[in-house]
């Protein structure tokens, strides 16, 4: 039987870190993808922006998020995809997140599933879960994470995307 | 290497009057079970969930949701299903559960849920169905009118090893 849990490549920033993290030429031939994230940014921004087919439009989102204190709802437009961690966070600390892609090949809207945290041991640590939509109809044949301010992902941080087969 | 993440079952939605979907006969061979829905509605309904083809009172369910302004809970009791989330005809549902320890015979089967509709809400959710015995079977069903073409639900098997 075909392994239906594949990586299809892994990506580590190294000295310096990049701009984005971009796996391109997406096989068609899963059901589903898994990006995995285990990363930090070398800016104090917040978020990591998707991108989708090279594209950075065209997202909405609804989130829940928590941050040790409140929990609160937000109704992005924009690309606010993923909780990242900050450069003045703790040191040595990377946030995670995953984002689920279900029937990315299809013809219809793409909705994501993502559920992303951040935590340093102190106050600013945030749990957030996102619903979001990428309306465009293509199948996804590139996928990326960006810092939301075109800064820099830090040295060290690793994202991979894994394929989902259903036979 | 064994293969730890099995696909079971997959089902499509063809045509636009399906209503409801089963997959029956589920071996105990794994040791939890995933499913993911990605779901268009004709209208703005609730697909919902059961086991074994039990419609009695035994399900409930508490979650915690955003819907873009506020963060809230809610709970159901004595429930005839589990509710899933909501599709539209113009906006994509998706919903990714897990069922551990489905097919044990001593305790009650709860499911883990993260349902995403990106037009309305986020949000995880916890089920509950209050019976002991071995999941076997697993229907997919929604409140009233039908699924839209190309919805599709699958099953996959985890394996410890």
């Amino acid at each position: 039987m075909a392994t239906t849990y594949k990586a299809i490549a892994t990506v580590t920033l190294s000295s310096g870190g990049a701009a984005s993290i971009d796996f391109t030429s997406i096989p068609q031939i899963y059901t589903d993808l898994v990006l995995k994230i285990s990363g930090r940014l070398s800016t104090n921004d917040n978020y990591y922006s998707m991108k989708i087919n090279g594209s950075l439009v065209n997202f909405s989102n609804r989130s829940l998020l928590g941050n040790g204190s409140t929990a609160g709802s937000e109704n992005w437009v924009d690309n606010y995809n993923i909780i990242a961690e900050r450069a003045d966070s703790t040191a040595n600390t990377f946030g995670n997140a995953e984002v689920y892609i279900p029937n990315y090949a299809g013809s219809a809207n793409k909705s994501l599933s993502i559920d992303s945290v951040t935590e340093n041991n102190a106050t600013g640590a945030i749990c957030f879960l996102n619903a979001s939509l990428w309306a465009g109809t293509a199948a996804i044949t590139a996928l990326g994470i960006r810092n939301i301010t075109g800064g820099n992902i830090a040295q060290h941080s690793t994202a991979t995307l894994y394929g989902i087969k259903n036979s | 290497m064994a293969i730890t993440y099995e696909p079971i079952a997959t089902e499509t939605v063809v045509g636009s009057s399906t209503n409801s979907v089963s997959f029956t006969g589920i071996s105990g061979a794994y040791t939890d079970i995933v499913f993911v829905c990605e779901i268009v509605a004709s209208g703005d309904v609730s697909t919902r969930i059961r086991f074994n083809s039990d419609t009695g009172s035994n399900y409930s369910q508490t979650d915690l949701r955003g819907n873009g302004s506020s963060a809230t809970s809610t709970r159901t009791s004595s429930a005839a299903q589990i509710s899933l989330g909501v599709g539209t005809a113009t906006n994509q549902t998706n919903v990714i559960g897990s069922i551990n320890n489905y097919s044990n015979a001593t305790t009650y089967k709860t499911v883990l849920l993260r349902f995403n509709n990106p037009a309305e809400f986020t949000g995880a959710r916890v089920g509950l169905w209050r019976n002991t015995n071995a999941i076997t079977g697993i229907e997919f069903f929604v409140s009233a009118g039908n699924w839209v073409a190309g919805s599709t639900f699958t099953l996959y098997g985890i394996k410890a090893a």
